[in-house]
Formats: C-alpha cells, structure tokens, sequence
C-alpha cells in the first residue's frame, strides 16, 4: 500500500500545456490553452459533478461554525440521556433523527454529524495546506535542479532517493512527539495549533519529492527548446529565464501534481490519527472517529459507516476531479 | 551487468548510511531528553539515570552512532542485566520490553511477511489483470466496469474496507475467525484463514492503482509501430500480446510495485490496527508510544533496508528486462 505521499500513481508524461499542439476540435480555435483546457473540463460530465461535489465540500468546511449555529448543537455537546445503561445510542441505525442527522457516538453521546463537518474543516485544512507548500518546495527545488543541472541536479536527485527510504508512517508517527519534547516540558499544554502545524510540516517534508521529480523531467526537456535558446541568446537574466520562460509553461504540470498530492493528504491525515498519533483528541478528525469507532464495530456499526463513507466521498470527489483535470489539460492521456 | 550491479550496491549502501545516521540524529539528537520519554509518570529518577548511562547517551553523538553501528555489524557488549554479549546483528537492548531487540524483530517479521507476501501476489494479479482486460476491451462495458472498479478501490480506506469485511465474513455471517496470527509451519490452514480478510482488503486497494497504470501503459504500447508490424507479418494474438506488447508495457509496473512491496514489508501499519495483528507495523506504533527508542530505531532501519532492498530488486529486474538499462 502506498500511504507515503511520495508514492502513487506515476503520471505517465504530462505535456507542458503551454506549447499545446494545434487544437483538435473547431470550437477551441484561436483559443488559449488555459481557455481550451477550461473548455474541454466544462464538456466533462464527471469533472462537473466531481467539481460541484468538491465545492460542497469546500463550502461545508468553511461554513463549519455557521452549520453549527443552524444545527444548534456543538461538536463538544454531549447527550448522555439519548443513551443506553450500555452506553449506546438509543433508536435506529445509532441513534438517526430529525435533531441529530448521523446519530449519536457511543459513550461520550457526542454528536456525529457536527463532528463530521469540523473533521471535514480539519482534514480539507491541513490536506490544501500541505499541497500548497509541498507545491512550492517541490517547483522550486525541481526547477533550480533541472534548470542549473550540476551537482545541485545530483544533491536533489539523491535527497529524492533518501526521503523514498524513509519509512513514511514510522516517521510520521515518531517526529512529533519528538518535536513536542524539544519545545514543550514534559508535562506543559501543547496547543493544538502546534499539532497541526507539526503535521503539515511533515506532509511537506515527505511530500515535495515527487512534484520536484515531475518539474525537473519537465524543465530538463523545456531547456533545450527554441524559445529558451532564443531568450537566452539574448541576454535575458537567470530570473527572466525562471518566471518568464519557464514557469508559465510549467503551469499544467504543477497543477496535476497539486491534484495527485492533495488526495494523498487526505488520506494521510486520517490515517495518522488512525493510528493515534496525527491530532489531539480536541481536533475533530476522521481518522480518529473511525480508530474509535472500531471498538463499536458489532454493536453499532453505524458509528463505522458514517465517516467511512464521508471520508470515502471526499477522497472519490478529489480523485475524479483531479482524473479530469489530467485529461482536461493534456487530451493525450485520455483512456 | 558487473559494473551496473556494482555501482547499484554501491549507492544502496550510501543510501542505508544516510538514513541510519538521520534516524540517530532524529531520535537521540531532537529531543531535550531521549530517555525522558520512556516513562512520563511516576518514574524513578535513579532507574532513569542508570538507563541514560547504559545508553551511552553521554557520550558524543558520533561515539554513539559508532557504538550502535558496531553492534550492528560485529555485536557487542551490554550490560550484565541485559544478557552479556549481544550477537552480530545487534541493535541494542529494549528496556520497555526486557528482551533484544533483535529477539523481538524476529518474532514480529513472519508476521509482517504473512500479510504482505500473499497479499502482494492478489494485488498484482487483480490489477494486472483488471488492466489487461479493460485495455483489450477498450470502450466496453467491461472497461468502464474495470474502470470504476478501480477508481473506488483507490479512494477507499483500508481500515474501513477492513472494518466492513469483518462486520460481514467475521462478526455477522461468521464464516471466518476473529483475525489473528498462526504460524504457516504450525497449521497452514488457520494462518490463511486467520489472515485472508488482511490480503483481500490490501489486494483491493492496491490493485486499483495497478489497474490503471497498466491499462494506460498497455493501450500506449498496443499504438506503437512494433506492435503493428508484429500484427501485420500475421503473428497470432496471443504472441503479439503476449510476447511483443505485455514485455513493453510491464516495467513501469515493476518499478511501482516495488515501491510498493518495500513500503508495505516496512510496516502494514494501518492494516495491523484495523484486524489486531501484532506485526513490524503495530511493533513500531507500540514503541512510539512508549518511547522505547532502540526499537523504534531498529523498526525504522528495517523498513528503510526493505525498501532500499525492493528499489535494488527493481533496478535489476529492469536491467533483466530491458537491454537498454544495462548499457546506458
């Protein structure tokens, strides 16, 4: 199973938007290929209910606090009395209502669907924000290394290598706590923001490898392009060189690999809290709902099956999206 | 092929040095106190010290690596309290569990092999040939079945595929027992049973990825110009698939299996929580919480000699494979 970042599924040749052959059909004639691709995606059926999924979602996420006001009910709220002398919910399917959508959680009688919204707002969070920043280690190293060669190209390429070593989940699990006794005491408060942060970071560090793979590739073959000779030849400076030539023509591929990563983030976070060591137990979270859930597995399986399913539409959505966003931009990978 | 193989072990040793010295570092250099967090509570302070010299951790970072390596390589000495000498591959003593560590890796391997092994055979299988089919049934239903068969298994989560599986096989049709682990030279047919809901759920997972991978570098390698001068000279079907077409398009499946198979052997964390299987992975979770460093240590260098092992297995395989590799 593939739960390091790094690993995946290896985007077979993605061709560089920017330089698009002669467009295919009539209507995107004269087009741009950023409009061509927006076209192509706009004609896709699943991109469009992938993509209306993924901006519920979005807005779910955001919109977190004021669901709650709605709802009435808080994700720390607690409702013994709705449950048995054993703990468990009373009523259908784990306690379903009109007042609480998705039941109640055995034990603690919290509720599930309020605590399904702020784990969306969790897992979306640090899922983006990893993205965005492996993103941007990922380019900048893949470009320097691809664009500059040398020993940097052999520094980076063999730190690609290493990090691939690196048990990712082992890892993950051990940095934290560590981190967490290099800068709190041994019986101090860690903040949850602290958490957070630690796992982002680590996401980042795993993460950027293969982005930086996918820019080098791309570089290394835009290097040796006409355009770049001719600029080059007259006169214009290493910076001209990496935002004016280069990187507009990287757009495509930056934007596949962020759509590879940020699924994988996703996963990863529940996963971490799976195992009981990603976020405190204030941050609502996937993984954690359903680490706890398991316990409940033949006495209220209902408890199981919501996040599950929460978290397995979320990740479909991002999935397909990305799918058609690959096809969207470069016509050749299409199936 | 002498000087490929040469210059490959070459780098897979650098690579196993880098990642022994940056896990030491992790562990005996980050934290303010490595001990500190063997027992956070209640702990007497004159068994904590006694720990702290016995680990050496007074000593310079790079007395310590050299300590630690040593012992991997050559053995060494431990404390009387810890059983005296300690054998070639030794990686030190786990104060948590009262054994070697090297003691309890043996004991937890098999484990982590069982799951992985068996499983990774399924997933391989499935995926390659879900991929075959939907490639030469390009545009059928068959395709688009295969297709989204795929797509869902790559955004499922294994805990909960794992958790649905044993609400039905084990807990409500009860055709399976709770899941656990039997050795195979004890009783082969407990071992399978005990383990069979773990391969299903890893098989369908992994095998999503496969499936497409494979589909998409098949339909690319079926438009080359090779395959169509083989169809056209009037080989049968079965030759031009078989030997011509399937040889081309099998090798990025080599390279990601074998990310994923190292990656897998270093600890099925998730699928060793998800049925209650004492294996590398929970061995690793375990340590972690209880702050057993030099088992967390050891658990990190086995899965790093994994995958670095499964990356070298690729290389030749590919060296095997393709003429170009070897040459280049």
């Amino acid at each position: 199973m593939s739960l390091s970042p790094a690993a995946g599924p290896v985007p077979a040749a993605i061709g560089s938007g920017g330089t698009a052959g002669p467009p295919r059909d009539r209507r995107g004639a004269g087009h741009s290929p950023g409009r061509l691709a927006w076209l192509r995606l706009r004609a896709d059926r699943t991109a469009l209910a992938s993509g209306a999924a993924l901006v519920l979602f979005l807005l779910v996420a955001l919109a977190a606090p004021l669901i709650e006001l709605t709802y009435g009910i808080g994700p720390r709220d607690q409702f013994q009395d709705r449950l048995d002398g054993f703990g468990l919910p009373l009523g259908r399917a784990g306690g379903v209502s009109g007042e609480h959508f998705f039941g109640l959680e055995p034990r603690l009688g919290r509720d599930i669907f309020i605590r399904l919204v702020y784990g969306l707002r969790t897992s979306l969070f640090v899922a983006l924000a990893a993205a965005v920043l492996t993103s941007v280690i990922g380019v900048v190293l893949g470009t320097l290394a691809g664009y500059l060669g040398g020993w940097l190209d052999a520094v980076v390429t063999w730190i690609t290598d290493l990090t691939l070593a690196l048990p990712f989940l082992v890892v993950a699990l051990v940095l934290p706590p560590m981190l967490t006794l290099r800068f709190y005491g041994q019986r101090d408060t860690v903040p949850a923001a602290f958490g957070v942060g630690v796992l982002i970071v680590i996401f980042a560090v795993f993460g950027w490898t293969g982005t930086a793979r996918l820019i080098r590739g791309q570089v290394i073959a835009l290097r040796e392009r006409e355009f770049v000779a001719a600029a080059r030849a007259s006169g214009a400076g290493p910076w001209h060189m990496l935002f004016r030539e280069l990187l507009p023509n990287l757009r495509a591929p930056i934007l596949v690999s962020f759509s590879l990563t940020v699924p994988q983030f996703v996963t990863g976070e529940a996963a971490l809290s799976f195992i009981g060591v990603g976020l405190t137990e204030e941050t609502p979270s996937f993984g954690r709902m359903i680490y706890q859930s398991l316990e409940y597995l033949q006495t209220d399986p209902a408890f199981v099956l919501f996040p599950g399913v929460v978290i397995f539409a979320l990740v479909l959505a991002v999935n397909l999206f990305g799918d058609a966003l690959r096809d969207a931009l470069d016509p050749k990978s299409a199936g | 092929m002498l000087r490929f193989l040469v210059k490959r072990t070459l780098s897979a040793v650098l690579t196993l040095f880098a990642v022994s010295v940056l896990t030491f570092l992790m562990f005996f250099a980050l934290p303010r106190d490595p001990v500190s967090g063997m027992c956070p509570r209640n702990c007497n302070p004159e068994r904590l010290e006694r720990v702290r010299q016995e680990l050496g951790l007074s000593d310079p970072l790079v007395v310590q690596y050299g300590g630690y390596m040593r012992g991997v390589v050559a053995g060494r000495e431990l404390g009387a309290a810890q059983g005296g000498h300690c054998d070639a591959p030794c990686l030190g003593w786990s104060y948590v569990n009262n054994e070697a560590v090297t003691d309890t890796l043996v004991r937890v391997l098999p484990v982590t092999l069982s799951i992985v092994v068996p499983a990774a055979v399924l997933w391989l299988l499935l995926g390659m040939g879900l991929g075959l089919v939907s490639a030469l049934r390009r545009g059928t239903w068959v395709d688009r079945v295969a297709i989204g068969f795929s797509l869902t298994g790559a955004s499922l989560q294994l805990y909960f595929v794992g958790a649905v599986l044993l609400l039905i096989f084990v807990y409500t049709l009860g055709w399976l027992p709770v899941p656990g682990y039997t050795s195979l030279l004890d009783d082969p047919v407990r071992w399978a049973g005990g383990l069979v809901l773990a391969w299903l759920s890893l098989a369908l997972l992994c095998s999503a990825n496969y499936a497409r991978l494979f589909r998409a570098q098949l339909l690319e390698t079926l438009g080359e110009d090779f395959v169509r001068t083989a169809r056209a000279k009037g080989l049968p079907r079965s030759a031009v698939y078989g030997r011509h077409a399937l040889r081309a398009a099998i090798s990025p499946v080599i390279t990601v299996a074998g990310l994923d198979v190292g990656a897998a052997l270093g600890g099925t964390v998730i699928t060793e929580t998800t049925f209650g299987i004492h294996g590398l992975g929970r061995t690793a979770v375990d340590a972690v919480r209880a702050g057993d460093l030099p088992t967390i240590m050891a658990t990190v260098l086995a899965a790093a000699v994994f995958v670095v092992l499964a990356n070298m297995l690729v290389d030749l395989l590919y060296a095997a494979v393709d003429p170009r590799v070897r040459l280049g």
